[in-house]
C-alpha cells in the first residue's frame, strides 16, 4: 500500500505545531498502525530527520498509552480498538490519513503526538481507591458479592485510561473516565464506606484539572476502545447529587 | 560449593517466615518518617512495594518511564494469579503450591523463598479483593477458579482475560492514594540510569527526566528495583516496547550479581509472526489451554483447512505424549513439543511455524450443559456448538477479539494458530532471602529478581510473585536493613559519589549521540534479537552459543561505531532512550549466552540439545549443576561466576514427569 500521511509535528509544549505531509510506500495490510509509524520513523532516521514522537508501549491494547487521533477519530476508524490494535487492512491503497494528538486543555501536548495525561492520575489520587492498608484484609470469600454486581464492576474497571473519551468530546469532558472508576467502586460492597466522599473529591479534582462538562452527546461511549457505558456517568451523577443533597457528609 | 550467602533463616521450612517476621528488628514510627526509600518501577512489584512502604510510614520516591504508573507491563498479564486457598476443595495446600512451583521450576529454585511465596499467596487475594479488584465470581457470590499448566488443582483466580490489568489497577490505586496524601513522590517519564553507591551501600539513583532530558540525583537510604524482565533482548517478545533491562543492568555493573540469565520462558501459545515488519508478539493466555486442544495434522504438509481434517487424522500431540497433564503441561514442555512437531514438518499456516489451538470439542461439551440447563436433553451438535461458543466467549471473549484483530481470522469459526514466543525471564538480579542483592541496601522484587521460579515459571505465578514481594515480603525484610540506618541523615546529593555516577550516565548519553553513524537503533536491536532467538532460544548447543558470543561481540563493536541517534540529550528523545536500552541488551545477551554455555545440562526453559533423554525431555545434571549461577560484572564486559548451592530438604529431587 502507498499512503499519504498528514502528521502533527510540534517540537515541544511551547512551540507552534503544524501538520506535515509524508509519503509512505510498501505498507502491508497486516501491519498495525503503529508498525506503519515504525516504518515512517525508520525512513526519517535514515534520511537524517527526527522521528515522530508518539506514546505507545504494550501494543496489545491494554496499557492505554497509545493515543492517536486518526482522521478525526480517537484510535481511528474501527470500533472497540486502540491505535495499536488498528491494522492497515482498515485502510485502502492511496488513502490520505490525518494523524493528530489528543486535543484538550487538560492534556497539553508534550511533543508531536505525545500529550500529558497526568491529570487522570491526579483524579485517581483524589479518591479513586478504597482506603485499605496492606495486611488489613479479611478472607476474600467472607464477603460474597452477587455475580451481576461483580461483573458490572468489572466492566467499569475495564477502562484503560487512554483518554479517548476526552479527546473525542466537544467539551473535553473526562466524565466517562471518572465515572467508570466511581462506578466500579460504588457497585462493590467494599466501596460503600467512602462512596459519597469519593464522588465529591474526584469530581472536584476533575473540575480543577480543566475538563469540561457532559452534555450527553455520547461520543465518549461510541469511541471508547473498551466499550465503557454511559450508564456510568448517570450513576456518577446520581451519587454526586445524593452526596450533595441527601448524604450527611458533604464536602 | 556456595561462595555467597543467601541468609535463609534457620529452622523448619514451615516456620522460617513466621519466625523471621516475629524476630525482625522494627523501626519506630518517628524514625520511619526520616527514612527514605527509592522504588524504581511501578508494576505489580514496584507499585505494591511503594504503596505499602508509604503506608508503613517511610518516605518513598517512585519512578517509572511510562506517562503513568498504571501503564507498567504487569497490566498485560492475562490469565490469572495462583493462591493456595483451596476454595475448590480439591486438596490444595501451601505445601502443594510450594511443591508444584519447585517441580515446575525443574528443581532450580530456592526452597525457602518458594515456601514463603506459597504461604503469602492467600493474603494477596484477600488484599486485592479488599481493594475492590473485581475478580471473577460464581453465582453464589464466591470467587471462581480455573486451572493452569503444571498443576492438578484449580487455584488460579482471574478477572476474565485481564487479571494483570485489574491487579495492577488495584496496586496503582493504593499507590495513588499515598501520592495524594503526599507520602509517595511519583516521578513519571523518568528513567533510572545509574545506582549511586557510598561506602558500598546503595544510596540513591541518577535518573533522566525523559521530557526535558534533565539529569536528576535522588537520595535514598535504600533502593528497590521492581523493573521487570529482560525478554526484549530477543527483540520480538510479548513484552511491552519499553520493557528493558537498563536499571537491573546498571545495578549489575555497579556490583550486583546477575543470576541465571539464561533461564528464559518461551510461552507456547502466542500469535505467530506474520512478517518482517512485526514489532512485538502477542500472547494468547495459557488459560485457553483449559478449553483449547492443541493439534497438528498427522500428514506432513497437509494443506487442507483445519475444519476439513477429520478427527482421526489429527495428532493431539500433548495428549498423546503427556496423558496425565495433557494440554496443561508446563510452558517449557508445551513449547518444545510444538517446536518438535514444526521442525519435523507438521507445522501449519503459511510459515509452517504454527500449531492449532482448537476449542470446538470443549465448546460442544459446554453447549450440552447449557442445553441441559435449559431443559433440552438431546440437543444436536449445531445447537451445542452455538450455546458452547457463548460460554467460551464469556470466558475468553477479549482474547478472541484480540486474535481476530491481529490475524484478521475469526477464531470462533476456525482454530487459532499459535507458536511459542519469548514471554518471561526467570533469571534476574541475585537476591538473598531478604530480597536484597549482594549490594547492601539494594533490593530487587518481582520479575527483575531471580528468586522463585527456578528454570521455568508456572502459569499465573508471576502476578503472585510480584505482589507477594511488594505487599508482603519486602516491606518486612527491608526493616532489617533500615533499622540499622536510623542514625544516617539524608546524604546531600552534592556528595562526590552522586557527581561520579551522574558523570557516568551523561558520558554514555553523549557517546550515543556522538557516534553519528548510519544505522538506526532498531537495526541493531533486530540483529541482536535474531542471534538470540536462533542460538539462545528454545534449543541451544555449545557450537551455536560460541558463535552467538562471537556475533554479539562483533555487534557491540558495530553498534558503538555505526549507530545513528538523532536529536540531542536535552529534549524528549525516544531514539536516545532506545539506544541506551539496546546498548545494555547487547551486553546482557552476551552474558545470557555465556551462562547457557556454562550450564552443561538441560533444565526447564534452558534446553541444551546435547543433554536430553531418549524421549527428548530435558536432562538435568544435579550432581554438577544444582546451583544458582550468579555472575559478577568485571571491567570491559567480562563476567566471573559465583555459585549458590541449592539444597532440597523438603522435596525429593526427581526427574520431572508430566506423563
Amino acid at each position: 500500500m502507498n499512503l499519504t500521511l498528514k502528521v502533527w509535528r510540534q517540537k515541544d509544549n511551547k512551540a507552534k505545531g503544524a501538520l506535515v505531509d509524508y509519503k509512505i510506500a510498501g505498507i502491508s495490510p497486516d501491519m498495525s498502525f503503529l508498525e506503519m509509524f515504525d516504518v515512517l520513523n525508520e525512513d526519517l532516521i535514515n534520511k537524517g530527520d527526527e522521528p515522530v514522537v508518539f506514546d505507545h508501549d504494550c501494543r496489545e491494547g491494554i496499557c492505554g498509552m497509545c493515543s492517536m487521533f486518526i482522521n478525526g477519530r480517537p484510535h481511528g476508524p474501527k470500533d472497540l480498538v486502540t491505535t495499536c490494535q488498528l491494522h492497515m487492512r482498515s485502510f485502502k491503497d492511496g488513502d490520505t490519513i490525518v494523524v493528530e494528538p489528543w486535543r484538550a486543555a487538560a492534556f497539553p501536548v508534550v511533543k508531536d503526538l505525545t500529550v500529558d495525561r497526568s491529570a487522570f492520575d491526579r483524579v485517581i489520587a483524589a479518591g479513586g481507591f478504597i482506603s485499605v492498608n496492606t495486611g488489613n484484609a479479611q478472607d476474600a470469600n467472607n464477603l460474597p458479592i452477587p455475580k451481576l454486581n461483580a461483573d458490572a464492576a468489572f466492566e467499569a474497571a475495564a477502562c484503560i485510561g487512554c483518554g479517548a473519551c476526552v479527546a473525542t468530546c466537544k467539551n473535553a469532558s473526562a466524565m466517562l473516565f471518572v465515572s467508570a472508576k466511581i462506578s466500579q467502586l460504588a457497585l462493590l460492597p467494599q466501596g460503600q464506606p467512602e462512596r459519597y466522599r469519593r464522588v465529591q473529591s474526584m469530581v472536584a479534582q476533575m473540575d480543577a484539572e480543566g475538563f469540561g462538562n457532559c452534555t450527553n452527546t455520547g461520543a465518549c461511549e461510541a469511541e471508547c476502545p473498551k466499550g465503557i457505558s454511559l450508564e456510568n456517568i448517570a450513576r456518577m451523577n446520581r451519587d454526586y447529587a445524593s452526596a450533595k443533597f441527601v448524604s450527611e457528609e458533604t464536602m | 560449593m556456595s561462595d555467597i550467602n543467601s541468609n535463609i533463616p534457620e529452622g523448619e521450612l514451615t516456620n522460617k517466615w513466621t519466625k523471621f517476621k516475629s524476630s525482625v528488628p522494627l523501626v519506630n514510627p518517628s524514625n520511619k518518617r526520616t527514612l527514605e526509600v527509592i522504588v524504581v518501577g511501578s508494576g505489580l512489584a514496584g507499585a505494591s512495594a511503594a504503596a505499602t512502604l508509604a503506608e508503613m510510614g517511610y518516605k518513598v520516591k517512585c519512578f517509572c518511564f511510562q506517562d503513568s504508573p498504571r501503564r507498567a507491563h504487569s497490566i498485560a498479564a492475562q490469565g490469572g494469579i495462583n493462591a493456595a486457598k483451596n476454595y475448590q476443595n480439591d486438596g490444595d495446600s501451601t505445601y502443594r503450591l510450594f511443591y508444584d512451583t519447585v517441580k515446575g521450576g525443574d528443581y532450580r529454585s530456592r526452597e525457602a523463598n518458594v515456601y514463603r511465596l506459597a504461604e503469602v499467596s492467600a493474603n494477596i487475594i484477600d488484599q486485592c479483593v479488599a481493594q475492590g479488584v473485581p475478580l471473577a465470581r460464581e453465582y453464589g457470590g464466591l470467587l471462581d477458579n480455573r486451572s493452569f499448566g503444571g498443576v492438578q488443582v484449580q487455584r488460579t483466580f482471574y478477572a476474565a482475560g485481564q487479571t494483570g490489568q485489574q491487579l495492577l489497577l488495584g496496586a496503582y490505586s493504593a499507590l495513588e492514594r499515598q501520592i495524594g496524601m503526599g507520602k509517595v513522590e511519583m516521578y513519571t517519564r523518568h528513567e533510572m540510569l545509574e545506582i549511586v553507591k557510598i561506602d558500598g551501600k546503595a544510596r540513591g539513583i541518577i535518573a533522566r527526566n525523559l521530557i526535558t532530558g534533565e539529569i536528576e540525583r535522588h537520595f535514598g537510604h535504600a533502593v528497590v528495583l521492581g523493573t521487570g524482565g529482560y525478554g526484549n533482548v530477543f527483540y520480538l517478545s510479548t513484552n511491552a516496547m519499553g520493557s528493558n533491562v537498563t536499571a537491573a543492568w546498571k545495578a549489575h555493573k555497579s556490583g550486583a550479581y546477575f543470576a541465571n540469565p539464561c533461564y528464559t520462558q518461551i510461552h507456547p501459545t502466542c500469535i505467530p509472526v506474520s512478517g518482517d515488519h512485526q514489532s512485538k508478539l502477542t500472547l494468547m493466555s495459557e488459560s485457553l489451554r483449559n478449553d483449547g486442544r492443541i493439534w497438528v495434522p498427522m500428514k506432513k504438509g497437509d494443506e487442507r483447512r483445519p475444519q476439513d481434517i477429520p478427527e482421526e487424522e489429527r495428532d493431539y500431540y500433548l495428549e498423546r505424549r503427556y496423558p496425565a497433564f495433557g494440554n496443561l503441561v508446563p510452558r517449557d514442555v508445551a513449547s518444545r513439543a510444538a517446536k518438535e512437531r514444526c521442525d519435523a514438518g507438521y507445522g501449519v499456516g503459511s510459515s509452517k511455524l504454527a500449531v492449532y489451538l482448537d476449542f470446538k470439542a470443549n465448546a460442544i461439551r459446554y453447549g450440552k450443559i447449557e442445553a441441559s440447563k435449559a431443559g433440552n436433553h438431546h440437543p444436536d451438535e449445531a445447537t451445542c456448538l452455538r450455546l458452547g461458543l457463548e460460554v467460551i466467549k464469556a470466558k475468553y471473549g477479549n482474547l478472541f477479539d484480540m486474535y481476530a484483530q491481529i490475524t484478521g481470522e475469526n477464531p470462533y469459526e476456525t482454530p487459532m494458530r499459535i507458536y511459542p514466543a519469548v514471554h518471561y525471564t526467570m533469571g534476574g538480579l541475585w537476591v538473598d532471602y531478604n530480597l536484597m542483592t549482594n549490594v547492601q541496601g539494594l533490593y530487587c522484587t518481582g520479575e527483575a529478581n531471580f528468586s522463585d521460579h527456578g528454570a521455568n515459571r508456572l502459569g499465573a505465578s508471576a502476578l503472585m510473585q510480584g505482589l507477594a514481594d511488594g505487599y508482603f515480603v519486602l516491606p518486612y525484610t527491608i526493616g532489617a536493613y533500615l533499622s540499622k540506618e536510623i542514625s544516617v541523615k539524608a546524604i546531600p546529593t552534592d556528595h562526590p559519589a552522586f557527581a561520579e555516577a551522574e558523570e557516568r550516565a551523561v558520558g554514555i548519553l553523549n557517546k550515543l549521540i556522538d557516534v553519528k553513524g548510519t544505522k538506526s537503533v532498531d537495526h541493531f536491536h533486530k540483529r541482536l534479537g535474531h542471534i538470540m532467538w536462533e542460538k539462545c532460544g528454545m534449543a541451544r548447543n555449545a557450537e551455536g552459543l560460541n558463535e552467538a558470543i562471537r556475533d554479539i561481540r562483533a555487534l557491540r563493536a558495530d553498534f558503538w561505531a555505526n549507530v545513528r541517534v538523532p536529536g540531542t540529550t536535552t529534549e524528549l528523545n525516544t531514539e536516545l532512550e532506545k539506544a541506551g536500552r539496546v546498548a545494555d541488551f547487547i551486553e546482557l545477551g552476551e552474558l545470557m549466552c555465556i551462562d547457557a554455555l556454562d550450564r552443561n545440562e538441560s533444565c526447564g526453559g534452558h534446553f541444551r540439545e546435547e543433554y536430553q533423554t531418549p524421549e527428548g525431555e530435558a536432562l538435568r545434571d544435579d550432581a554438577n549443576y544444582q546451583y544458582v549461577a550468579a555472575w559478577e560484572f568485571k571491567e570491559g564486559v567480562n563476567f566471573e561466576l559465583h555459585k549458590e548451592a541449592l539444597n532440597y530438604e523438603n522435596i525429593k529431587v526427581a526427574q520431572r514427569s508430566y506423563k
